[in-house]
């Protein structure tokens, strides 16, 4: 595992758990965030860049819902790529704006043979495609081929069950 | 949904800047007025069109282990299967997917110890084998939907 359980303190918990849900939209949030949390507003404005530059919170931002935006499609791209370039190489797939999460994961041989996960989404088949030849022209000097196969696109046929993951905060 | 609507999405997906009123600064931006935005975003959030808006957490750093496993289930027996390993409390998401390994979950669990126990139960109730493949290293995603 390369993403360690970060170490919290009693006010980031409680700032973690009151905007789980999210932040109030007023005109200014973090005066709510303050109020609760019996700290000043620039304490609090602190606390929040200190968690961003920390990657505890990825961003400050709206979460869209994909279908209604249109995005209908998605994939799990896999591919086989060389491992001693992994890291680099996955570093620029994750940047490309139509993958939405992206991972290094155990290869199972002999039948699991990918090591890159990129989940890309789109608005038709054609716009899937073209983000899975972008992907492949970026990576095409270091993908390997086992049994005749360097990639894969997983689509998902049906969704069997979704629930939100609960962010935990420990003691 | 009118031009500002779209570019209003288009903005607070990309983040917020921190500073006390971040939706006046957006305003700006956009060339129009903070009660607008308030107005519009809290529409979207009614309307379903965005689902959340806030700090977006990595779920990782918070504590709590994760997953993605995947089995090859036969189609007979599929929708029994799928039944089974839903009934799990520990996962979170799991799809149908074109592949011989045809179905794919998370498991999130409090710690690493109790993944291998779910999917030892699951192999147990399945009588099939799960394929676990832990994110070994995680890349930064900048996914951005423009409308």
């Amino acid at each position: 595992m390369t993403t360690d359980t970060q170490q919290l303190n009693e006010l980031e918990r409680a700032y973690i758990v009151l905007t789980q849900k999210g932040l109030p939209i007023c005109s200014q949030p973090y005066h709510w965030l303050a109020e609760q949390l019996k700290i000043t507003v620039d304490q609090t404005l602190d606390i929040t860049s200190d968690l961003i530059s920390r990657g505890i919170i990825r961003r400050i931002a709206a979460v869209p819902n994909h279908y209604k935006l249109g995005y209908i499609l998605n994939g799990m791209t896999t591919w086989d790529i060389k491992d001693d370039k992994a890291i680099e190489y996955g570093k620029k797939i994750g940047e490309l704006p139509f993958v939405s999460h992206c991972y290094l994961r155990p290869r199972h041989l002999p039948n699991w043979h990918y090591n890159l996960f990129a989940m890309i989404h789109g608005r038709n088949t054609q716009e899937v495609q073209h983000y899975q030849d972008q992907i492949k022209e970026l990576l095409k000097d270091v993908l390997q081929t086992h049994q005749g196969k360097s990639q894969d696109v997983l689509t998902s046929t049906r969704i069997l069950k979704k629930t939100g993951l609960r962010l935990k905060v420990r003691n | 949904m009118d031009n500002l609507d779209k570019q209003l999405i288009n903005l607070l997906q990309k983040g917020l800047p921190v500073c006390e009123k971040p939706f006046l600064a957006i305003a700006i931006a956009l060339k129009t007025t903070e009660e607008i935005v308030l107005n519009k975003l809290q529409d979207m959030l009614d309307s379903g069109l965005l689902t959340r808006f806030g700090p977006m957490f990595d779920a990782a750093c918070l504590g709590g282990a994760f997953t993605l496993a995947a089995m090859q289930v036969p189609q007979a027996q599929f929708d029994d299967i799928a039944k089974i390993v839903n009934s799990f409390e520990q996962v979170a998401h799991n799809y149908e997917r074109e592949n011989q390994l045809n179905m794919w979950f998370v498991i999130g669990t409090e710690t690493q110890n109790e993944i291998l126990e779910v999917i030892e139960q699951i192999e147990k109730k399945t009588g099939i084998s799960v394929v676990n493949m832990p994110k070994e290293h995680e890349f930064f995603v900048g996914l951005y939907l423009p409308v």
